[in-house]
């Protein structure tokens, strides 16, 4: 499988803060790789990093081969990775419409949207069709986490980062984006997914990385980690059946 | 899962409220100019007056709507917007001089010094951004120490210019006097600003709100990380709301000195301070608000003038207070900021 996304040695330090110790990373095309690791591991810092939100100070980004770190983040973006951060980075004051519009490099107004992209989306996520032109602002948390994940597919991506979709959402609330995420995943959208929810990594992951102290200690299936409650033990400090 | 079992929409239970607009602020407006009716006295010189205030807040708005946008989308607090303002009134000077030399004045000349006061302002606000504000972006002490050098050293190359001196601007002999409505005398000159306060208004409102790039200078004033991350280059963006800011501080250079009818090279220092008392009113980085706090500005310096021309010197300032104790983010506080 070719990967789309490869970090080999990256390190990156915040102010006088060293948060990524040499992350190796390959995020292979059409799957959806997890990211897990406890609270301060350093996964936000390295979606962050790929997005050139926070420069990598020494290791290298290669996105589909070529070299991406050092480079600005609109050229990143405009390079075909999407990121939905973890605070979801909804325009509150824009609604929902302009909100799509903006995410769309193609169209300089609605009515330059792709229509049957559209239709897509509002068929993963009926909401936003009925509060289109509302204030994002004025959107729930679960919906406001829909929008903030339609605006990265509104137009073809060729890698989408996002960052704990389901933070702080109900449950019935996560099960519809882990439906839609599905969804994506069924249309081989390569997704790199950082989530603390182990139901939600297990319910949607292939391939999974988990980091410990700003490195990636353990690199395989999804599926080996969703059956080895030792290894889960190990690197997350869970237990399977906790997460039945 | 089929697709249609995802993204259900929201129950009744958690209806989205309708849209509101906040209509306190312009309650407000409206508040002072009908308390001002009794205090006043007479109708005839209460119309006066509120059209003169109304006037003077749109020309305010003209000069002030750039600088709030400019902090809205980079933080940039510059104190040396003042010498767009001086510039643009300058160059007025010398265009409408001209233009009454070569026998085409009136209105020819003032649009003719507004055009080239605003190009000249423009250019130089393009430079003062690439050479004095670039190098301090986030570092707010730095800005403000730097940008308000920036002024100083522009009033000194004025001065080199145009001399130190106070130089008259006066109006074009079309623009003099005033209409009569009764006993209410409202000033030609006046009622042009006025239009072309609202001209620019409406340019602003059109462009903020109905074209893609007036989408993503109201996004970037939330959160330019996100515009960046959506594949938007911010800081392009932000030297076209610079030059632009800067024009639009040109033009009312120019409007602010004929209203003065004189300039001097400390008319941008003058006017800065009340440009900061509109934006901080307004909200920083809220086009609205900047508008609704350039006409309270506007009105209270025309009613305290005539009611009390000792606390006309403060009003502005206790208006600013007032405001701010009962909200303090502004009129119309920016979300997400």
């Amino acid at each position: 499988m070719t990967a789309v996304l490869e970090l080999s040695g990256v390190h990156t330090h915040i102010g006088a803060y060293h948060i990524l110790h040499g992350v190796d990373l390959e995020v292979p095309e059409g799957q959806v790789t997890m990211l897990l690791g406890r609270n301060g591991a350093g996964k936000t810092t390295t979606l962050r990093t790929i997005m050139g939100l926070y420069p990598a100070s020494r290791g290298e980004i290669r996105f589909r081969g070529q070299p991406i770190h050092g480079r600005e983040t609109p050229d990143i973006a405009q390079r075909g990775i999407a990121y939905v951060p973890e605070t979801m980075g909804i325009f509150t004051d824009l609604t929902v419409q302009e909100n799509m519009v903006l995410a769309a490099h193609a169209a300089r107004h609605a009515g330059e949207l792709d229509k049957a992209r559209l239709d897509w989306i509002f068929a993963l996520f009926p909401a936003l069709k009925k509060f289109w032109l509302y204030p994002a602002g004025k959107l729930s948390g679960g919906q406001k986490q829909m929008l903030a994940v339609a605006r990265a597919i509104v137009e073809p991506r060729a890698l989408i980062l996002i960052d704990e979709p389901s933070k702080g959402l109900a449950p019935s609330i996560v099960n519809n984006l882990i439906g839609a995420l599905r969804e994506l995943k069924s249309q081989r959208t390569t997704i790199l997914l950082v989530e603390q929810n182990f139901q939600v990594a297990r319910a949607l992951g292939d391939t999974v990385a988990v980091m410990d102290d700003g490195r990636v200690v353990h690199h395989g299936a999804m599926a080996e980690l969703a059956a080895d409650e030792g290894l889960q033990q190990r690197l997350l400090g869970l237990s399977l059946g906790a997460h039945a | 899962m089929t697709t249609s079992a995802v993204g259900t929409p929201a129950a009744p239970g958690e209806a989205i409220p309708k849209a509101s607009f906040d209509w306190k602020p312009i309650a407000l407006l409206v508040a002072v100019m009908a308390l001002a009716v009794p205090a006043v006295g007479s109708t005839s010189s209460w119309i006066t007056l509120t059209v003169a205030g109304l006037s003077m807040g749109l020309i305010v708005f003209v000069i002030a709507s750039g600088l709030t946008l400019v902090f809205g989308l980079m933080d940039v607090l510059n104190f040396g917007h003042g010498v767009f303002i001086a510039l643009g009134a300058f160059v007025a000077t010398s265009v409408m001089g001209y233009g009454a030399g070569a026998g085409w004045g009136g209105f020819a000349s003032i649009f003719a010094a507004m055009g080239v006061a605003m190009a000249v302002a423009g250019a130089v606000g393009w430079a003062f951004e690439r050479i004095i504000v670039r190098p301090v972006y986030g570092l707010h002490l730095k800005q403000i120490l730097i940008t308000m050098g920036g002024m100083i050293v522009g009033e000194e190359i004025i001065k080199v210019i145009w001399g130190p001196l106070q130089i008259a601007l006066p109006l074009p002999d079309e623009l003099r006097g005033a209409w009569y409505f009764g006993d209410a005398g409202i000033e030609k000159y006046r009622i042009m600003a006025a239009g072309i306060g609202l001209v620019v208004l409406a340019l602003l409102v059109y462009t903020l709100n109905r074209t893609k790039i007036g989408l993503l200078i109201r996004a970037g004033v939330q959160d330019r990380s996100m515009v960046e991350a959506l594949g938007y280059r911010i800081r392009r963006l932000f030297v076209g709301v610079f030059v632009a800011g800067s024009a639009l501080a040109g033009l009312g250079g120019v409007l602010w000195g004929l209203y003065q009818q004189s300039v001097t090279p400390q008319i941008g220092a003058q006017v800065n301070v009340l440009i900061f008392i509109v934006i901080i009113i307004g909200g920083l980085g809220s086009t609205f608000g900047c508008l609704v706090g350039a006409l309270l500005v506007g009105l209270m310096a025309n009613y305290t003038g005539f009611l009390a021309p000792k606390v006309a010197l403060f009003s502005n300032i206790a208006l600013m207070v007032a405001i701010l104790l009962w909200r303090p983010q502004g009129l119309y506080p920016v979300t997400n900021r």
